[in-house]
């Protein structure tokens, strides 16, 4: 396999954006990255999405895509894993070009989804788990991470405000990210006031959904000199049942352990050599468990690092650096993208206030579902 | 409406029935045709008792489409006495009293009505507390 290195970057702001259309965005995002790469000529096109046969009633998104930027006649595929399709796109086209299959990828992750009514939404998130045993019981996509999160305070014995160190992280961090969906610092007092959603889930554990994409270049690393390349070290896909109840642990994210131990075996690297790490936080009990499936903290001790300041851009395992889900706000399908993206731009140095000193190994890491498929990519400056 | 999609359903969603794994022994619901245990083949069915306790719980103020009628509805990870957790709602209790360890027992109920010109009914397993003693 040959080595893989990130030519351009792009992304929009995540918004409600009325005014555009799916494949605008998707566009948008594009173009940057295409410019930024100096314009080179694409073989192939990766479109994570989600919802868009539920929410924007168009499948197809390869060509529909693919038309608006001129790959006219070129290989695109739309590639769905719910909440993960951004890094399973990423890693199709990873695959493409380091399997010599392609020279040039493009990857892309799109979501629309303020188009519709909100409980259409609702029900179109919740198709991610399962519609026979999870969704005809009336259970949301928040109500499964709520009964996680239930379960987790029980056992370990924290309480639910505990939790709200991930989600001040996030908004501050977010502060100083123009494309991020809020700009607002919020304080304990303020998670403590706001409203329960699925108990013990507050309004402010729940990252808020928006319209957005995020998009990604990918080339040969030979095609660039050493020196300030970002290149793609490690990559790991794996699954879990898609049923929460039917794990054999719903506390522990087995298919995030198991993609992070193949991401690390891929890139030589452990934990410990991570400088930052742009997780899954959909909810704040997210963050707490897959910073412990992918060996930050001990099973049950992941709000310790939030709480001792660990995770801030200065702080021992930086994470949501640009505002995470929680703040920079999770556009679905589009997520991942956004993460590789902001790894990308920590490695480049361009992060202002919330760069991370010396940033060299950056990992991101996406969730599908309630932890049904999960993404663990590494990248590094060379 | 998917009305063969939930016709398939009727014997789990009325009675619990799952399978037992001819090779470990192990319960299995919902089932699949591949035991979790051991990998082995498990097409026995099994009919659960229907028994179990609360692992976690949580109330949906905001349902998915089709479930508005019911809210605020309370829904639980149900940990069956033969080992498998099912997710389901709860019924017949205030979600105060709700806790995790509660003993609760199988009923069925009407899960939902489906909103189109046909309005199909769907019931199908909710559990309720249960003394002790029972
Ligand atoms: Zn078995």
């Amino acid at each position: 396999m040959r080595k893989v290195a990130v030519l351009g970057i792009g992304q929009t702001k995540i918004a409600e954006h009325w005014e555009f259309s799916i494949r605008e965005l998707a566009g948008e995002a594009v173009f940057r990255a295409l410019e930024e790469a100096s314009q080179p000529p694409i073989d192939g096109l990766f479109v994570g999405n989600m919802l868009s046969p539920l929410v924007e009633h168009q499948s197809s998104l390869g060509p529909l895509i693919a038309d608006w930027i001129g790959l006219r006649h070129g290989e695109a595929v739309k590639v769905e894993a719910a909440c993960a399709s951004g890094a399973a796109a990423f890693r199709s086209a990873l695959m493409a070009v380091a399997s010599g299959q392609m020279e040039i990828a493009v990857a892309v992750g799109v979501e629309k989804m303020t188009d519709q009514h909100p409980r259409d939404v609702t029900f179109g998130l919740a198709t991610a788990a399962d519609a026979d045993y999870e969704l005809d019981q009336g259970v949301s996509f928040v109500g499964l991470n709520a009964m996680i999160m239930q379960r987790y305070l029980h056992t370990f014995g924290w309480q639910s405000s505990d939790l709200a160190a991930f989600s001040i992280n996030a908004h501050q961090n977010a502060l100083h990210n123009p494309y991020a969906r809020l700009h607002m610092a919020i304080t304990r007092e303020d998670y403590e006031r706001s409203h329960m959603v699925a108990a013990p889930i507050r309004l402010l554990d729940a990252s808020p959904i928006g319209d957005g994409a995020a998009a990604v270049v990918l080339a040969p690393a030979d095609r660039l000199p050493p020196g300030n390349r970002v290149l793609v070290t490690g990559s790991g896909a794996a699954t879990d049942t898609i049923a929460v109840h039917s794990r054999r642990d719903p506390l522990f994210l087995q298919a995030a352990w198991r993609s992070a131990r193949q991401a690390y075996q891929q890139a030589g690297r452990q934990p410990e050599d991570i400088d930052f790490f742009e997780l899954h936080d959909a909810f704040s009990i997210m963050a707490a468990l897959s910073l412990e499936a992918a060996g930050f903290a001990e099973r049950g001790q992941g709000p310790r690092l939030a709480l001792e300041g660990d995770i801030r851009p200065e702080g021992r395992i930086p994470i949501c650096t640009r505002g995470g889900l929680k703040a920079r706000g999770h556009p679905v399908g589009a997520t991942g993208m956004y993460q590789i993206v902001e790894v990308v731009q920590q490695l480049r140095g361009e992060c202002g206030p919330t760069q991370v000193p010396a940033a060299r190994v950056g990992m991101a890491q996406n969730i599908g579902g309630s932890g049904a498929t999960i993404l663990t990519h590494i990248l590094e400056r060379d | 409406m998917e009305v063969p999609r939930h016709w398939r359903l009727k014997k789990q969603r009325y009675a619990l029935v799952g399978e037992v794994c001819p090779h470990c022994e192990a319960k299995i619901f919902p089932p699949r045709d591949v035991c979790p245990e051991c990998g082995g083949e498990a097409k026995t069915t099994f009919q659960f008792s229907g028994r179990g306790e609360v692992y976690s719980f949580t109330t949906i103020y905001n349902p998915p489409r089709g479930f508005e009628e019911n809210v605020p509805y309370t829904v639980a990870l149900v940990k069956l006495d033969e080992g498998p957790i099912v997710t389901a709602q709860l019924t017949d209790v205030d979600a105060e009293q709700v806790e995790i360890g509660m003993p609760v027992e199988m009923v069925t109920r009407r899960l939902r009505q489906d909103g189109d010109e046909r309005g199909v009914i769907i019931y199908g397993y909710k559990f309720r507390p249960r003394s002790l003693a029972s």
